[in-house]
């Protein structure tokens, strides 16, 4: 056998052992898979959501069509951090320019990566975000922006380079989903929008210790900072948003200081924890896990309401009579509405 | 820089690329480059230290040979005697100094101190001897001292055998960068695959609710993890050197295998005890001061008077081993277990040879794995001082060895499928280890079935990769001896 | 010479210090050895054998052990 013919066999195996050992974000953590889903998608989009979790399961971009032609896409993940949201919107604007990207500014209580919680906490976090990002250098930003400052050298750099190097072990862990998903993946979302039909009333308060300080941090103004001259420089209106998630708490100081800004810098804000009546928000049952996120019947809801302000005051426009749209979105609408039937409890 | 990192890896590339494309005359130079840019990587305070030493030796031996140039051998001496006295007191003095703030300020060892400066030290020692020629080029001799793949744990070399290799130019044999990279990833197997994956249960087992049988447990665990983890991290070294064409000296010859501990302490950390024999265990026994009171004690008591040099020169060697390792009593302590072990076994050979005419159990097939079983347990159980400052305790639990027989492995932290990783590890270990007994040198048996080799590799290779306790969730795989 | 062998052959009565040449490299000599050795040649030759000169060429053999005797002596 040839030397080379045992090297491309050797690299060959590594590649598709490689592909094995990644997790699969299909069944098990769906979110993972939320960042890799916009790029079959790009292009063609008005209106692009940027955020956390309370971005990607709480607005339905299916309704955002269907009731005023708004083409969106939500490009979030879970416990997105500000920096992460920078370079992935500064990533999105190489693929298109769309009329409006909303931003929801809950994550501008996490200044620094140090400041997220322990390690592997946050590097789980980190990777469903980061893992199925294209490569560019939005991404090597990104994953830099994302590291502590001990972990800042080429170790964790390689090991998103070669992503063996960091699930290896999951050898022993493989699953059912690990084989059925080895060679292709499922769309787990709708435009970035991880459904979801349980009912959990809210019950109690959430209620959280007051802080030392309640000034957002450096960094988090810093990136901000960035996210309003990149739309400023492509002519894109930012709207800052709070999301109608009853926990974490938004203490009032921060409100002020979003609003603050907001004024500064002539741009909307709307803090939608405000407008819950004008919304019809019941939190009995549009929520699936107790108020921390809506299901799909309250981010239909918010999504009717926040539809007319996009369309009214920020001048979106209604494509429903634009030829080529209509038919995808026709079979997007159709898959929406089967897997809500399908998944009702 | 550590080995079990990328970095390393890439850093390694990058330096046989460029080792191999220059001029075989300047391949020293950019050895030397890389030694000092691995070195940064530790800090460049840590540089200043290095440096110390370096210019201190060189001053020291030039000096040193000037006087013996222009004096005869008795003159030369007495004068060089100052220089070599300040210079052993500087840099042994930084030592002490380092190895101090360690122990009670939890301040870290500049990397790889213990084993340059005894290197370097054994240099100056030569050449005041006059059994070394002083190296002229400064940077030829910073080379020596700055030699990095034996700066996380040695092997300690000489500089009559060290530095021709590194000054020499090196063609590329493909050979041997095979058997090195071959020997680099063994390493690999054993640091990342073994000794850390027993890591935590080592680290459990320590605690003071595990006395008993648990102590023995502690004591064959512990074993495993040093193995893996010093004899490892020797082969990559070694490894990496022979990737560049530069042989060091082997540290470990299947130390388990031995029968009694002084054939032991000719298989396990072979560079250090070769040192402490030339540099202190010899001088000392011959030493002027010894020989008078060797004379005086012998008209008293004849018999002990003759062994007097040996035993006050294993005495001070084994004392000085033990201060290498740690400041604490602990490794004193350790050493002053080993040297009565030796000596007191060396006194009682007679004893065992009349034994042995009497009982010819040496004929028995299994005695040899008896010795060696013997060995194994008793030079552990002396090693495992090495985990217990409080020298109380250590004797507090081997007392407690048979007061009770529970041990809970399955509250050390290991998995079911650990302890199956490290069971199939352990045997193939032993395999290799008795083959290499047998039938010599592995890689090069392997060297003509080239397909079988790339199997073999290939698949060693997959083991590394996904059974390494490296990443995430991992703790740091530091080397135990890198402490020291 | 024959002092010599003497001396060897107390430390050790089964080798046959005439022909053996590895004395040190085939381990028959360990360092305990070495040091009873030297004070022995001490005693009985007088000579005091520096410790630069412990070394496996001046004692891998009785020859060469007598030839490094010699050359002290004569220092």
């Amino acid at each position: 056998m040839k030397k080379c013919t045992f090297w491309a066999l050797c690299l060959g195996s590594l590649y598709l052992l490689q592909m094995l050992l990644v997790p699969k974000y299909m069944e098990q953590s769906p979110e993972g898979a939320l960042t890799g889903e916009y790029y079959p998608e790009a292009g063609n989009h008005d209106v692009i959501f940027i955020g956390d979790c309370e971005v990607y399961e709480n607005f339905s971009p299916i309704t955002l069509w269907q009731e005023y032609g708004i083409t969106s896409h939500i490009r979030g993940s879970a416990q997105q951090m500000i920096w992460q949201s920078y370079y992935l919107l500064e990533e999105t604007f190489q693929y298109e320019t769309p009329e409006v990207v909303v931003f929801n500014v809950l994550s501008m209580k996490y200044d620094t990566p140090q400041s997220t919680g322990s390690q592997s906490r946050r590097e789980a976090y980190n990777r469903m975000t980061l893992d199925t990002m294209r490569w560019s250098s939005s991404k090597w930003n990104a994953i830099l922006a994302s590291m502590t400052e001990e972990e800042r050298q080429w170790e964790a750099m390689a090991t998103y380079l070669v992503p063996i190097l960091r699930y290896h072990d999951r050898w022993s862990q493989l699953t059912n989903e690990d084989f059925s998903y080895w060679f292709h993946r499922d769309r787990v979302s709708h435009n970035g929008y991880l459904m979801q039909t349980g009912v959990k009333p809210y019950t109690d308060a959430y209620a959280e210790p007051p802080l030392a300080d309640y000034q957002f941090g450096e960094n988090s103004w810093h990136y901000l900072d960035k996210m309003v001259s990149l739309c400023a420089e492509y002519g894109t209106q930012l709207v800052l948003i709070k999301a109608p998630s009853l926990s974490p708490v938004w203490w009032p100081e921060w409100e002020e200081q979003i609003a603050e800004y907001a004024g500064k810098n002539d741009l909307l804000y709307i803090n939608m924890l405000t407008c819950q009546k004008e919304i019809g928000i019941d939190w009995s049952r549009d929520t699936y896990d107790a108020g921390l996120h809506l299901n799909v019947w309250g981010a239909e809801k918010v999504s009717r309401w926040l539809g007319k302000i996009l369309s009214g005051q920020c001048g979106v426009p209604d494509r429903r009579d634009q030829e080529g749209l209509a038919e995808i979105w026709a079979e997007k609408v159709l898959r929406y509405e089967s897997e809500k039937k399908e998944t009702q409890p | 820089m550590a080995f079990a990192s990328y970095s390393f890896l890439i850093f390694l590339a990058a330096l046989l690329v460029v080792y191999y494309t220059v001029p075989g005359r300047v391949q020293w130079v950019f050895l030397l480059a890389g030694s000092l840019l691995f070195y940064l990587g530790s800090g460049w305070q840590n540089l200043v230290y290095m440096l110390l030493t370096a210019t201190s030796t060189y001053a020291a031996t030039r000096l040193m040979e000037r006087n013996q140039r222009v004096f005869d051998r008795k003159t030369a001496k007495l004068r060089n005697r100052g220089w070599l006295l300040l210079c052993l007191g500087l840099n042994f003095g930084l030592l002490g100094v380092c190895k101090l703030r360690l122990t009670f300020e939890d301040l870290l060892l500049p990397m790889g101190i213990s084993f340059y400066m005894f290197q370097s030290m054994g240099y100056v020692l030569d050449v005041y001897r006059g059994s070394q020629r002083a190296e002229g080029n400064p940077a030829k001799l910073l080379l020596f001292v700055s030699y990095f793949p034996q700066l996380i744990q040695g092997p300690i070399s000489r500089f009559s055998e060290l530095g021709p290799r590194l000054l020499a130019s090196h063609p590329r044999n493909e050979e041997q960068i095979s058997f090195g990279l071959q020997r680099i990833l063994w390493g690999y197997f054993k640091k990342l695959v073994i000794a850390d994956r027993i890591a935590p249960a080592v680290a459990a087992l320590r605690g003071p609710e595990h006395t008993g049988l648990s102590f023995l447990v502690l004591t064959v665990f512990y074993a495993i993890q040093i193995y893996g983890d010093f004899t490892g991290g020797i082969d990559i070294a070694i490894g990496v050197s022979e990737t560049l064409g530069i042989r060091l000296p082997e540290n470990f010859v299947r130390p388990f295998f031995s029968k009694n501990t002084a054939e032991y302490w000719r298989r396990w950390h072979i560079t250090l005890g070769a040192w402490m024999k030339d540099y202190i265990f010899y001088p000392v026994s011959v030493s002027a001061p010894l020989r008078k009171l060797s004379k005086a004690a012998r008209r008293r008591w004849p018999k002990f008077g003759k062994r007097l040099p040996v035993y006050a020169a294993s005495l001070a060697t084994w004392c000085c081993t033990g201060i290498w390792h740690g400041v604490t009593p602990n490794f004193l302590l350790w050493g002053l277990l080993n040297c009565g072990v030796i000596v007191i076994s060396g006194e009682l050979t007679p004893l065992y040879e009349k034994f042995h005419s009497r009982f010819h159990l040496r004929e028995k097939g299994w005695y040899g794995g008896f010795e060696m079983l013997r060995t194994f347990f008793l030079m552990n159980l002396i090693r495992i001082v090495d985990l217990f400052p409080d020298v109380g305790e250590y004797f507090r639990r081997l007392g407690s060895l048979f007061t009770s027989w529970y041990v809970p492995f399955s509250d050390l932290g290991l998995t079911g499928l650990d302890y199956g990783i490290l069971f199939l590890g352990c045997m193939l270990l032993f395999a290799v280890s008795l083959l290499q007994e047998r039938k010599g040198s592995i890689r090069e048996l392997l060297w003509e079935h080239t397909r079988l080799r790339y199997i073999l590799m290939f698949l060693l290779f997959l083991t590394v990769l996904l059974m390494g306790n490296y990443g995430i969730g991992y703790e740091p795989g530091n080397f135990i001896y890198n402490q020291f | 010479m024959e002092k010599l062998l003497a001396i060897l052959r107390e430390i050790n009565p089964d080798v046959n210090f005439e022909t053996e040449e590895v004395l040190i490299d085939g381990g028959i000599l360990d360092s305990f050895d070495i040091v009873t050795l030297v004070a022995e040649i001490d005693d009985n030759f007088g000579v005091q054998i520096p410790a630069e000169a412990l070394t496996a060429e001046n004692f891998n053999s009785a020859r060469a052990l007598y030839d490094l005797i010699r050359r002290l002596e004569d220092a």
